[in-house]
């Protein structure tokens, strides 16, 4: 191999970064990249950027985290950037001279409104080398975004920034709408080339291997449902519908590859005309499938609202693998919610809907598993029967109240399956004022966590 | 065996720029590496963002020949690779004389003659430039990833009759899947991965205008950013860049040349196809 041992060290040792992160790169992907590495232009980084990508990156849910590592790995530049740079465009007079603030901020608004990358990249690492360093204690120096961000606030920028993009049209409208998403994604790609720049800075004081660790954030669907950052929420929402499609296939694949049903005398007839009358293919109907009634009563509660919402979203998007799903919800009291959800309808609306006008509030706002599970009961004795497969969804964090034990276990007997889905780590049940003891010998309860785990109990939930 | 189509990277983004492929760095990159390395590019992606029409595209910079394998649920070996054409065999047999020797006969039907090749071996057998385009692989079932693994790796096909026929010249293959399930990690790994994915803003406004040629350089910007707006809620189905493409060749053939609420509103129908997300981008983006 052409590749210098220097350059191959360094491949090696990003790759390695890249498993740590939990990426798989094997062995003979880093002999593809190696290979590679020989075949481009390596003073190119984008295309040392996209060969990586390439060999090893085979997931796009990983693209984050490699983007991040490659960065810190192969920096495009090193060391304090006006020495590479050269001052950008106002900030010559300056040569080099920090700006103050106000400076910056006006430099950065022309940035946006251009929405040039290569310039703002140029930008982000000047405006670091003037702002981002303090010092954490005598002698020591360190970076922060956060410094960077907080003084240039580039979402104050927005109002001007609009009224310069709109150019004296209507407010209010589409045109204000669309303009305000495009500064918005601009912003938030400025935040990022910040974020990264601070990143190279601490790598070249610390060492990459360091900075490494601490700076790939886990994917959506590894991150906790009750530590959900918005974000996170948001992108776990985006995620459902091919969540859903995803499972419904291997589903159906599952169904179509079990045992065959009855023989299919009519197929097997006239398949057999091609081989003179001799039936060498024996053709055989499918089976019908199973398709389990589900109902779903979630606490909708502050603390688990979030994952409560992915549920039902999920258990929505799946529903042609239900002959029917209902869905209640409770706080304090329990209310029939499945008329908010149409058939094709938006279902982040219908959550919406249903906090606003459902009735779950009886007396204090407070989760009460007993009460709700009382009049669950008692308001919709049909809704279990011995076709349900009846799913619980909360933290069984009870405020120290009465349990319902009993009427949970008329209703456990009455259905097909019952499960208890809980959002807490296996550790923390039974402690403070949750009661999962209570219920955990007469429902099968199960930890989910995050999206994965909820992938694996969907799959086990719908039989053959 | 390996005759690299592609001089360098810069090769490839000009010569698929002339087939009408807007192709950005590391689309080319991933395309030159794939030539380069002879090992076959896995493209993945949600749908209309243009993974078939890049490994056509490479096809017509080339001048290779296209051969295209559509999978489908139920896609097994007889319609991928090879099929021996029972009907012909049988009539070969009923034809001969009862003189002829069952030898001659046994040999005489399992000739080329009654080979009926599939795409999988048309492509492996071809001594021209042929780009091989195994198209929605995740649609075909888990078994045909096994027959696949075969193929793509060593480049051959074994046929228990003929003996091993191996290419004489190595076809540039793309697989194009739109995720709908994982595909195999074995698969993956004898793979290199392109995802191709909405296009930032000004690559999708030259792709607009390199399609639309009639549309003003002012509506596809327009254009282009209400896409980008769209996209950003939460849609059941985000627009494609084909979207994009079809919108713009709505407005020019509506005679419209800005973009406003009405027009929106009135042709919104070409991008977004669930009815919800009609209602949600309305409400959302106040077209009232």
């Amino acid at each position: 191999m052409r590749a210098a041992t220097g350059l191959l060290d360094r491949e090696i040792a990003f790759l390695d970064a890249l498993r740590t992160a939990g990426l798989t790169v094997s062995l003979a992907e880093v002999l593809d990249s190696t290979r590679a590495m020989g075949a481009i232009d390596l003073l190119d980084r984008e295309a040392l950027r996209a060969a990586f990508a390439a060999c090893v990156l085979k997931r796009p849910a990983h693209r984050t985290t490699f983007d991040t590592l490659f960065d810190l790995w192969f920096p495009a530049v090193t060391g304090d950037p006006s020495q590479v740079d050269g001052p950008t465009g106002e900030a010559a007079e300056g040569q080099g001279e920090p700006l103050d603030t106000e400076a910056y901020r006006d430099l950065l608004r022309d940035l946006l409104m251009d929405g040039d990358e290569e310039s703002m990249r140029r930008f982000a690492r000047q405006v670091v080398q003037g702002l981002g360093r303090a010092d954490t204690a005598p002698g020591r120096q360190s970076w922060f975004s956060y410094r960077v961000l907080r003084q240039l606030s580039p979402e104050t920028l927005m109002a001007s920034l609009l009224e310069a993009m709109l150019k004296g049209q209507d407010r209010g409208g589409l045109a204000e709408k669309v303009a305000r998403q495009t500064i918005t994604e601009r912003i938030k790609a400025f935040q990022e080339m910040v974020e990264a720049e601070v990143r190279r800075r601490l790598a070249e004081d610390r060492g990459v291997e360091q900075i490494s660790k601490t700076a790939v954030q886990p994917l959506a669907e590894q991150v906790d449902f009750l530590r959900a950052s918005r974000n996170d929420m948001a992108e776990l929402r985006r995620q459902v519908f091919p969540l859903a499609r995803r499972l419904a296939t291997r589903l159906t694949a599952r169904r179509r590859l079990g045992k065959t049903g009855k023989l299919d005398f009519r197929r097997t007839v006239r398949a057999s005309l091609a081989t003179g009358g001799v039936p060498l293919v024996t053709h055989h109907k499918p089976h019908k499938p199973h398709k389990p009634e589900l109902v779903v009563l979630c606490d909708v509660s502050g603390s688990v609202a979030g994952f409560a919402h992915f549920t039902l979203m999920l258990a929505y998007a799946l529903s042609e693998q239900f002959t029917k799903v209902r869905a209640f919800a409770f706080i304090d009291t329990c209310d029939e919610v499945t008329r908010f959800f149409t058939p094709g309808g938006d279902v982040a609306d219908a959550l919406a809907r249903m906090s606003s006008e459902a009735k779950l509030v009886w007396f204090d706002g407070h989760s009460d598993y007993g009460h709700s599970i009382e009049k669950f009961d008692e308001d919709y004795p049909d809704a279990v029967g011995p076709r349900t497969s009846l799913l619980i969804l909360g933290d069984a964090r009870n405020n120290y109240r009465a349990t319902g034990a009993q009427t949970l276990k008329k209703l456990v007997a009455r259905s097909r399956h019952a499960y208890w889905l809980n959002p807490e780590p296996q550790a923390y049940w039974g402690s403070g004022d949750s009661v999962t003891g209570a219920y955990e010998d007469l429902i099968e309860m199960v930890e989910v966590r995050n999206a994965v785990q909820l992938e694996e109990f969907v799959q086990r939930l719908l039989p053959q | 065996m390996l005759q690299p189509q592609f001089a360098s990277v810069a090769d490839v983004q000009e010569r698929l720029g002339a087939a009408g492929y807007l192709a950005d760095h590391a689309i080319s990159t991933t395309v030159f590496l794939a030539d380069r390395l002879g090992k076959p590019l896995l493209i993945e992606g949600p749908a209309g963002v243009g993974k078939t029409e890049l490994a056509k595209s490479v096809a017509a910079a080339t001048s290779s020949e296209l051969i295209r394998l559509q999978c489908y649920e139920g896609l097994d070996e007889a319609r991928a690779l090879y099929e021996w054409n029972y009907k012909k065999q049988l009539l070969r047999i009923q034809a001969s004389k009862d003189d002829d020797a069952w030898d001659d006969i046994h040999d005489d039907v399992f000739a080329e003659e009654f080979l009926m090749s599939r795409p999988l071996l048309t492509a492996i057998r071809n001594p021209n430039p042929t780009v091989l385009l195994i198209d929605e692989t995740d649609k075909a079932d888990v078994e045909v990833e096994g027959l696949l693994l075969e193929v793509l790796s060593d480049f051959q096909v074994t046929i228990p009759e003929l003996g091993t026929i191996v290419a004489t010249r190595r076809p540039l293959v793309f697989l194009t899947s739109n995720a709908t399930r994982e595909l195999s990690e074995a698969l993956k790994r004898r793979c290199l991965y392109l995802h191709l994915d909405y296009p930032d803003a000004a690559r999708e406004k030259a792709i607009v205008l390199s399609r639309v040629p009639e549309v003003a350089e002012q509506l596809a910007e327009a254009l282009v950013r209400t896409v980008r707006a769209l996209r950003a809620l939460e849609l059941k189905k985000s627009p494609s860049i084909a979207e994009t493409i079809d919108w713009a060749r709505t407005l020019v053939a509506l005679g419209l040349d800005t973009l406003d609420e009405e027009t929106v509103k009135s042709t919104l129908g070409v991008v977004l196809k669930h009815a919800s997300d009609h209602e949600r981008a309305a409400t959302q983006l106040k077209l009232n």
